[in-house]
């Protein structure tokens, strides 16, 4: 695991900037615990509408917070949101990949076919029906949740395709011929398989949970008290700061939601050049020792194919 | 005969699963929660001024029985097909009489606009982009795109389109911010000019997101295509480069884009709904989010039904219209 990392983070550039990135992030959210303020009364505790300057570095927003400190609650509670729906979403989309894909036959027919189903449903108008009616009693917890119950068909229908390729691999025929039972070839030959891919995977579910939190926080439909990326937005929407040119109230929680869905993203586009066999072919070569002048991939895969 | 059976009629069944599925959703979700709507929606309307509590008892039990909400939970579901059949949405409670379906037809025409141009504009955009940038990998442009594209991609609808109001609406003053056109509609250039700079803003901030996803893909898979020999052998026998991206290559990597493109239509459909919303652009987003705001929950609802089925619906055609592009589906 921990050589996986150091490669990672010697051969490609893209993990080694998302990391930066995301640690910047961290940094966020240790900050948070350092506040002056309290996380719930924020409101109320600076002179309102300042610009940023050399003691509200990021300004003030109309109902008198520091920017600045809100964004660190902010964060933090963006991530929780994502973290609770990623452990949820993910949570059954593994387990239904792998009973799909281990088990097969009638049971894995009916569930890809409504797998299928749930895939063409547009998520949005349904979690707005959901907020809509909830409103008011979404806490950040529940936000999570939600999410994460709506979260689960895509990635299910990318484990199950995983391990069905994998269950044609020849080592699996292998393991079952030399008498291994399933568990084991299931824990020790798979998971290793698995594990990476589902990296990848609870990245992309990073990504979704945080769209879909600034969307709903920003129609209103989350709980507006507590600071968040989208309600951060919302508040800013609704006194008007676009045109009445307190534009700083906006650019922060846009800027930090561009950077934390971008170190992510980065992240695993690091990973899927990792999990590409192509790709790490490359990366084998030129561990070897051959002369290799810069660390990006594909510069060299040219000399494959050219004539 | 056998393409029916084995490739349009279960593509068929799948659409009465998804709608079927959606409806029910649906119909589950207001009756699941803890909080009684009819309850919420009375609240709404007698909360600034008082009120006979007689009267007031008549309206909830009148609104329960027009929802059916006194009877059964499967008598309820029952109700609620036989509504929807015959295209009965109910009410709205904003604009009390109007009946919701009327309400998303004078909106729909805005979105199915704004939709078909995004997604034609974007798909075309992003598979050819794609294409080149995949074909072309080592020259430098192609590099910076991918870079741009990379930082475009994982950012969300609404976060893209308020960084386009921040700088070509509010800073360079360049469009405008509210509603779809000026003057009547007529099929004269003057209007349809307003159409488009109005038009304009909502669009580029769908297209850049979608472009974004599409190209991403277009390039992977060109990436493996350009690694078959066909591809190796046209080059050496010196085809035109244009000729090889064109011709082989994108019509290649075309197909799975094609089927792509069906599951994809539900993102392309709210990143719209977004947009409607954020540039005030009088489609069914718009209508949504006055929705939200009045509580107006029948049109809530009667969106949420629609984007299920007209999504089911859009993804289906495209489905069935696959084998008029690949020939090994239509001679299988």
């Amino acid at each position: 695991m921990l050589a996986t990392i150091r490669d990672l983070f010697k051969y490609s550039p893209s993990f080694r900037f998302g990391s930066l990135i995301l640690l910047l992030v961290a940094v966020m959210v240790v900050l948070s615990s350092f506040s002056p303020y309290d996380p719930g009364k924020l409101r109320r505790k600076v002179k309102r509408n300042q610009p940023p300057s050399t003691e509200f570095v990021f300004g003030t927003t109309s109902q008198g917070e520091d920017v600045f400190w809100t964004m660190t609650f902010a964060v933090r509670n963006t991530l929780t949101i994502s973290i609770i729906a990623v452990v949820i979403g993910r949570g059954i989309g593994v387990t239904l990949g792998m009973i799909s894909g281990y088990f097969g036959g009638t049971f894995d027919r009916v569930t890809q076919s409504v797998i299928e189903s749930i895939i063409v449903i547009p998520r949005l108008p349904l979690l707005i029906l959901i907020g809509a009616i909830l409103r008011g009693s979404l806490t950040i917890y529940s936000l999570g949740i939600l999410i994460g119950l709506l979260d689960w068909a895509f990635p299910s229908k990318r484990y199950r395709a995983q391990i069905l390729s994998l269950r044609e691999r020849d080592f699996t025929h292998t393991a079952v011929f030399s008498g291994m039972s399933t568990i084991k070839i299931v824990i020790r030959e798979h998971l290793p398989f698995i594990i990476p891919f589902m990296l990848a995977d609870v990245i992309s579910g990073f990504l979704f949970s945080i769209g879909i939190e600034v969307t709903l926080s920003y129609l209103g439909l989350a709980n507006l008290d507590s600071p968040t990326i989208g309600t951060m937005i919302y508040w800013g929407n609704y006194y008007q700061s676009i045109w009445v040119g307190r534009t700083w109230v906006l650019i922060a929680p846009i800027v930090a939601a561009i950077l934390m869905v971008l170190g992510f993203y980065l992240m695993s586009v690091g990973l899927g050049e990792y999990l590409d066999p192509r790709k790490r072919l490359v990366r084998l070569t030129a561990q070897v020792g051959e002369e290799s002048q810069d660390d990006d991939p594909r510069n060299d895969k040219d000399d494959a194919w050219a004539p | 005969m056998n393409l029916l059976r084995t490739y349009i009629l279960p593509r068929i069944f799948q659409w009465f699963l998804v709608v079927f599925i959606g409806i029910t959703v649906t119909f589950l979700i207001p009756r699941l929660s803890p909080i009684n709507p009819v309850d919420e929606i009375l609240a709404r309307m007698t909360a600034f001024q008082t009120m006979d509590p007689e009267a007031f008892k008549t309206m909830r039990e009148t609104t329960l029985a027009l929802y059916g909400l006194d009877k059964t939970l499967l008598e309820q579901y029952v109700l609620y097909w036989q509504r929807l059949m015959v295209g009965d949405l109910g009410p709205s409670f904003g604009n009390f009489p109007r009946p919701v379906t009327e309400i998303i037809a004078t909106a729909l025409p805005w979105t199915i606009g704004l939709l078909l141009t995004t997604t034609i504009i974007s798909w075309t955009a992003g598979v050819l982009l794609g294409s080149l940038a995949g074909y072309f990998h080592n020259r430098r442009w192609a590099q910076v795109f991918e870079r741009v594209v990379v930082v475009i991609y994982p950012v969300p609808y609404l976060i893209i389109a308020f960084v386009l109001i921040l700088i070509f609406v509010a800073e360079l003053k360049w469009f405008p911010l509210m509603g779809g056109s000026r003057g009547d509609a007529a099929l004269t250039w003057e209007y349809i000019s307003t159409l488009i700079y109005f038009g304009f803003m909502p669009a580029l901030s769908v297209v850049i997101g979608a472009t974004a996803f599409r190209f991403i893909m277009a390039k992977s898979l060109t990436t493996t295509e350009i690694a078959s020999d066909y591809v190796q052998y046209a080059e050496l026998a010196a085809v035109p480069k244009r000729k090889i991206i064109l011709f082989y290559v994108a019509r290649n990597t075309m197909l799975p884009q094609v089927t792509d493109l069906a599951l994809s239509l539900g993102l392309i459909f709210e990143g719209a709904l977004i947009t409607e919303v954020l540039f005030t652009y009088p489609g069914i987003g718009f209508v949504l989010y006055n929705a939200i705001y009045n509580g107006d929950y029948n049109v809530i609802m009667g969106i949420t039904l629609l984007s299920i089925i007209g999504v089911a619906t859009a993804a289906l055609l495209i489905d069935l219209l696959y084998p008029l592009f690949d020939p090994r589906v239509r001679l299988r």
